[in-house]
């Protein structure tokens, strides 16, 4: 298994460089313009001058090795700057935003914090309510648990977020006033009373993720305990005496946890992704959306930056679950 | 699967009375007996049914203008109400119906084909597995606006020119959808056949010299079905979501085609004033997702020999 | 002191002056929302309107616009005029002088060379300066003395109130700007977050597309402003978001341009927590007729170029009963309520240069049917859409993907069936359709369709440049790389020498009629059917005084005014 990740490892720079290739290509293709969102009373002539100020003039190639340079080589010297207050990075031009002319890195971690807090905690919260339902949902089928369960998270599954976050927004914000429509990202958290600011303004957009979350993953779990509670393996383990948690909770979910590490797996790096249209409706201007702002205003190096991070996160992930696999089955092999 | 269950029959039997019925036979009776899949089959035909053959009785145009009788409430006249411009809701759902219905189902099957697809060939064969997978974390990581404005620029006008405006864009947004959903599927039916093919069913119809192809279709690809149910099921409400997405972005259907998507999404700024005009859209989406769920639960269990044999 | 008198006269002609004048810091926070956020608080490096407003509340022009148009001075004594000397009579040179004891945040003395130096710094060829126009003409700008500073233009220029003057021409300082000239601008990335300025509130503060909260300049001239002490400036959303947060749960207390449908906002103001207000610039919402042929038949780079005249959008008759068909009332009434009003011009403010030639505020099928039926555009084979000279009336009928736009699309095609015009309604992703990508087929100066709808405006109240989106040869083109302003590809030798006599003329009069000329030339020969004169909508809490709506200069231009009401 060591071998494995290691070579896996050393084969995901490769692929990771390959990956940011075919994404620069693709954002270099896709029509579009970074001058589209300034006003039209501002004419052509001036919009070309902005445009070449951007280093848009130059050819895709440089421009691509410029970026390969800037976030490979200058990003890692600033961290380090940052870290042990050396001055490598002097000097030196970083990963630059068109929307911002300012570093993209720095907006970066500034929005990481927001998107971690909501998103993150969406994901545990689904994760926490999720399991439960669908083990319990799978070993009692079709009992008015089951059934109930099937509705409310199909319900909620198929409702998106730009219609439930409105709904929720028009009920606890508007009529009730119990919670604020609009997320305060300038909030520090510093005594019990912002904290508990920072709890109600969590709410609903957690609220509104983990419903979609667990929906989505209380299927899987469910489906994929039926699929193992009808297997041999169970019916010899209940013979042994073993009692029914043991069976249960140690046997089937063991064998049953593949699709939900997977499913899990997928969505930790959409953790990082933020949620697109939640952060939009909520306004938790987390990493989605500056992803949104960014693809809205065509600021290619914004773009570029935070799908390669979404890569890397993917890469890493996918892989994490590729070892947890041979945890959990120590049937499946790869070497 | 099926020798299993065969060889299961004869033991339970030791003299055969009957003629041998057939395997789909079988199935179809346990689909009978499961009431939440009877019930969900009934609702889809339903829908389906509302939505294609409703126009013929409710012969209103969806796209007629009735200035005069906008923003009304359900009459007689219009049963779900008119929107802002007049135009009558129940004919425009049963057309939205008629689009996100087939557009949901067919971006639908489309990514599940894929993803199965690559899914077993990865799990299955291991030198597939490396290429396909990294295949997957690459159209994962794609971002999507920039990938449909690019699919758009380059096949919108062909495909106009050869299939019509309509069909083009249908075909365009079915297989933006498709090819952008199927990453998860896939992953999932990987993980499932990696753990299978060690199982002692697969070395067991192995060593009896089955062949690759045999071995898939009937030994692997029955064991996946149900996390493929549930792909299937959750397919179908992201492809008629991301549909609206698309068309609020201006990358879908023109601006005089309802989908329910769409007119959730125009309705929500509605909400308090017209709560009707959100309902009815976001109503029938989910009731096509639970009636696929229920049709899916069903159609899996009665799959299942362990199960059909109870 | 003639600028305080001069800004007090401003407040008191709109009736909200408070009575007693608070203290400075003594009202509290105040919260703005924008839908769009701001990336930038440098205006020269981004063009959006959200980073103007945003760095209004920091920096500050020599003169603004007030909510009428007239010029009011802010850093200066007086507007330069050629009747006080101001302007030169050849009208090349203009005059500023600057007003006394006016300080930047940081305590130093604002003086003549940070006005020269924000020329420069706009100038510099690489700079990408976004209000580079605002500077057209500008040949050299001197600085006799601390207070003086000398605008000298190339040649005589009617209209002199270009540099230094509105919310995007703001002043910077050149103590803190000195090293970020050219290329160098975007590095400058402490100095374009936080600019130091002579406006009523500094930065403390600055979160990109996020939120930007501002403390009040202790330096501020008036000791008494502002009355907050600090502001919260959110960005990002929607505009429905937005709105609710102001006039139904008041947690905001200003939200800015609130596209919503007028059933929408009614709603939101029945919340009882604030109030929206609307103003009008010259802001027109249009279709723009293609005098060009679009069709896909033709080889790239001759569709829709000037090679190949449009083959029935040209005849008087069409386009005249295209407009007529069109209920503009309705449209008004639909898609922007208090915020928008019928109008038949290109130009229809300020008033001076709104044309009173057409009126086209009543609908008329039949009139427009008669008028194809008289030309001899009839339906030939019977499929319900007539014909010139062989060719169906179809049209394709693009636009921006916006909710009130495709409703538009929807009434519109609609209409124009009902007088035998098929159309075709696309809506393209608006970062698309606005960009100026020359690969993209979908760009609106592209405009590979029969007729396209959008609105556009000019900034100040002189619209000589505006106007000049109709000449001939601003065309996008494919030699030009399909830049240009003037969409329909409009073509008009008595435009063209007008247009030019515009450019000559001075006295104020005479300018006004010369544009309202060239506006009924655009409207009577078909290059554009004007729909909708749109105002901008804004909203505020009902506990928020001293708003006054501008649509002439940045909304945030009183803001050192804004107070909070006490009582109500």
């Amino acid at each position: 298994m060591l071998t494995f990740t290691i070579r896996r490892l050393v084969l995901a720079v490769p692929t990771l460089l390959f990956i940011s290739l075919v994404i620069f290509m693709l954002l270099e293709f896709a029509p579009g313009d970074p001058m589209a969102q300034v006003p039209l009373t501002v004419p052509p002539e001036v919009k070309e001058k902005m445009r070449e100020a951007l280093g848009l003039g130059q050819p895709i190639h440089i421009r691509f090795w410029k970026w390969i340079v800037q976030f490979f080589w200058i990003e890692p010297q600033v961290l380090i700057d940052y870290y042990f207050g050396t001055s490598f990075s002097e000097g030196k031009l970083r990963v630059i935003s068109w929307q911002t002319r300012s570093p993209v890195m720095d907006i970066v971690v500034q929005r990481i914090p927001q998107t971690l807090w909501v998103v993150g905690t969406a994901y545990v919260v689904a994760i926490i309510i999720a399991l439960p339902i669908g083990i319990y949902s799978a070993y009692r089928q079709y009992s008015w648990f089951d059934q109930l369960g099937t509705f409310v998270s199909m319900v909620g599954f198929s409702v998106p977020p730009f219609f439930s976050g409105v709904l929720v927004i028009v009920i606890f914000s508007v009529q009730l006033g119990w919670f604020p429509s609009i997320y305060d990202t300038t909030l520090v958290v510093d005594s019990w009373d912002s904290f508990v600011k920072q709890l109600q303004q969590m709410i609903m957009p957690v609220m509104v993720l983990a419903l979609q979350i667990t929906a989505q993953l209380s299927r899987f779990m469910r489906a994929s305990m039926l699929d193992n509670l009808n297997q041999d393996y169970v019916r010899t383990a209940r013979a042994k005496g073993l009692s029914e948690y043991v069976v249960v909770m140690v046997h089937v979910l063991r064998n049953s946890m593949i699709p939900v590490v997977t499913v899990i797996a997928l969505g930790i790096p959409a953790i990082f992704g933020g949620a697109i249209i939640t952060e939009q409706v909520f306004k938790v201007n987390g990493i989605g959306q500056l992803l949104i702002g960014a693809i809205q205003a065509n600021d290619l190096p914004m773009v570029q930056t935070l799908t390669f991070i979404f890569a890397v996160l993917i890469v890493l992930f996918n892989l994490i679950a590729d070892v947890l696999y041979g945890i959990l089955d120590p049937r499946i092999r790869y070497d | 699967m099926t020798e299993l269950s065969k060889t299961q029959t004869t033991l339970n039997q030791p003299e055969p009375t009957k003629p041998p019925r057939s395997q789909w036979l079988d199935v179809w009776d346990q689909f009978k007996t499961h009431k939440g899949a009877m019930m969900g089959g009934i609702l889809f035909i339903l829908i389906v049914a509302g939505v294609y053959l409703g126009p013929f009785i409710w012969d209103i145009d969806a796209t007629q203008i009735d200035i005069r009788s906008r923003n009304q409430g359900p009459s007689w006249a219009h049963p779900f109400g008119t929107d802002q411009l007049g135009r009558d809701l129940l004919a425009r759902m049963m057309a939205g119906g008629a689009t996100s219905v087939s557009v949901g189902i067919t971006a639908m099957l489309l990514a599940l084909f894929l993803g199965s697809f690559i899914g077993v060939l990865a799990g299955f064969f291991k030198r597939l597995d490396g290429p396909l997978m990294r295949l997957t974390d690459l159209f994962l990581a794609l971002p999507l606006l920039p990938l449909l404005l690019v699919m758009m620029l380059l096949f919108r006008e062909p495909l106009n020119a050869a299939f019509g405006l309509e069909q083009g864009i249908f075909i365009l947004i079915v297989s933006a959808i498709g090819i952008t959903s199927w990453m998860p599927t896939a992953r999932i039916v990987r993980g499932d056949v990696l753990a299978l093919k060690e199982r002692e069913f697969v070395l067991a119809a192995r060593s009896i010299g089955t062949t690759n192809s045999k071995l898939i279709t009937r030994h692997i690809l029955p064991n996946v079905l149900s996390p493929i149910m549930v792909s299937a099921t959750l397919g179908i409400a992201t492809a008629i979501i991301t549909e609206s997405a698309l068309s609020f972005l201006g990358l879908g259907f023109p601006p005089d085609f309802p989908t329910w998507g769409r007119l959730l999404f125009d309705g929500v700024d509605y909400l308090q004033q017209y709560p009707e005009r959100v309902i009815w859209p976001g109503l029938a989406i989910s009731l096509t997702v639970l009636s696929v769920n229920y049709l899916g639960d069903g159609l899996r269990d009665a799959l299942d020999p362990r199960i059909r044999g109870r | 002191m003639k600028v305080k008198a001069l800004l007090l006269g401003a407040i008191a002609s709109t009736a909200m002056a408070p009575m007693a004048m608070a203290e400075r810091g003594s009202d509290g926070n105040v919260n703005i929302i924008y839908w769009q956020a701001p990336s930038i608080l440098n205006p020269f490096l981004s063009g959006g309107t959200k980073d103007g407003d945003a760095s209004a509340i920091i920096l500050e022009p020599l003169a603004r616009y007030n909510q009428d148009g007239e010029l009011v001075p802010f850093l200066t004594t007086e507007i330069p005029t050629v009747s006080n000397g101001g302007v030169s009579e050849d009208l090349t040179q203009i005059t500023w002088k600057i007003a006394p004891g006016i300080k930047w945040s940081d305590g130093s003395a604002f003086t003549s060379a940070d006005v020269k130096f924000t020329a420069d710094y706009c100038m510099h060829p690489e700079g990408g300066c976004a209000q580079l126009t605002k500077f057209d003409g500008v040949q050299s700008v001197e600085t006799p003395d601390d207070m003086t500073v000398v605008v000298t233009f190339d040649k005589p220029t009617p209209f002199p109130y270009g540099p230094f003057v509105g919310g995007e021409s703001p002043i910077l300082q050149k103590a803190q700007f000195e090293n970020c000239m050219g290329a160098k601008a975007p590095e400058c990335t402490a100095e374009n977050f936080g600019p130091i300025g002579t406006g009523p509130f500094v930065v403390t503060e600055f979160k990109p597309n996020d939120v930007i909260t501002y403390a009040a300049n202790e330096n501020y001239r008036d000791p008494n402003k502002p009355a907050f002490a600090t502001v919260t400036f959110k960005g990002g959303g929607d505009a429905t978001a937005a709105g609710r947060a102001v006039m139904e749960t008041g947690e905001f207390d200003y939200a800015w341009n609130l596209q919503l449908a007028p059933e929408v906002i009614a709603q939101m103001q029945e919340g009882g927590k604030g109030t929206p207000i609307a103003g009008f610039g010259p802001l027109v919402e249009r279709i723009m007729l293609n005098q060009t042929n679009p069709s896909p038949d033709l080889p790239e780079g001759e569709r829709s170029t000037a090679k190949h005249p449009h083959p029935f959008l040209q005849d008087p008759a069409v386009y005249k009963a295209m407009s007529l068909a069109i209920d503009r009332p309705l449209l008004v009434e639909i898609g922007y309520g208090q915020a928008g009003a019928v109008t038949c011009n290109w130009v229809p403010a300020p008033a001076a240069v709104n044309s009173t030639t057409f009126s086209c505020d009543t609908q008329d099928i039949a009139g427009a049917n008669k008028l194809l039926d008289d030309a001899g555009i009839v339906d030939t084979n019977g499929d319900g859409v007539r014909e010139k000279d062989g060719v169906p009336l179809k049209v394709v009928y693009q636009t921006s993907t916006n909710a009130v736009r495709q409703d538009f699309q929807a009434l519109i095609k609609e209409w124009w069936s009902q007088i035998g015009i098929e159309t075709e309604l696309r809506n393209i992703n608006a970062s698309v359709f606005f960009g100026g990508d020359p690969g993209s087929p979908d760009t609106f100066q592209k405009f590979y369709a029969d007729v396209e709808m959008y609105a556009n405006t000019f900034n100040g109240t002189d619209p000589q440049s505006y106007l000049g989106n109709g000449i001939c040869d601003k065309a996008p083109r494919p030699e030009t790389q399909w830049q240009g302003e003037n969409i329909s590809r409009f073509c008009n030798e008595e435009f063209d020498a007008l247009h030019a006599e515009l450019t000559q003329t001075a006295d104020a009069d005479k300018r006004a009629e010369i544009a309202r000329r060239l506006n009924d030339i655009m409207v009577e020969n078909g290059g554009m059917i004007p729909l909708v004169h749109r105002g901008r909508l804004s909203a505020h809490a009902n506990t928020l005084g001293g708003v006054v709506l501008n649509v002439w200069d940045s909304e945030m231009w009183n803001i050192a005014d804004w107070h909070r009401k006490t009582g109500s």
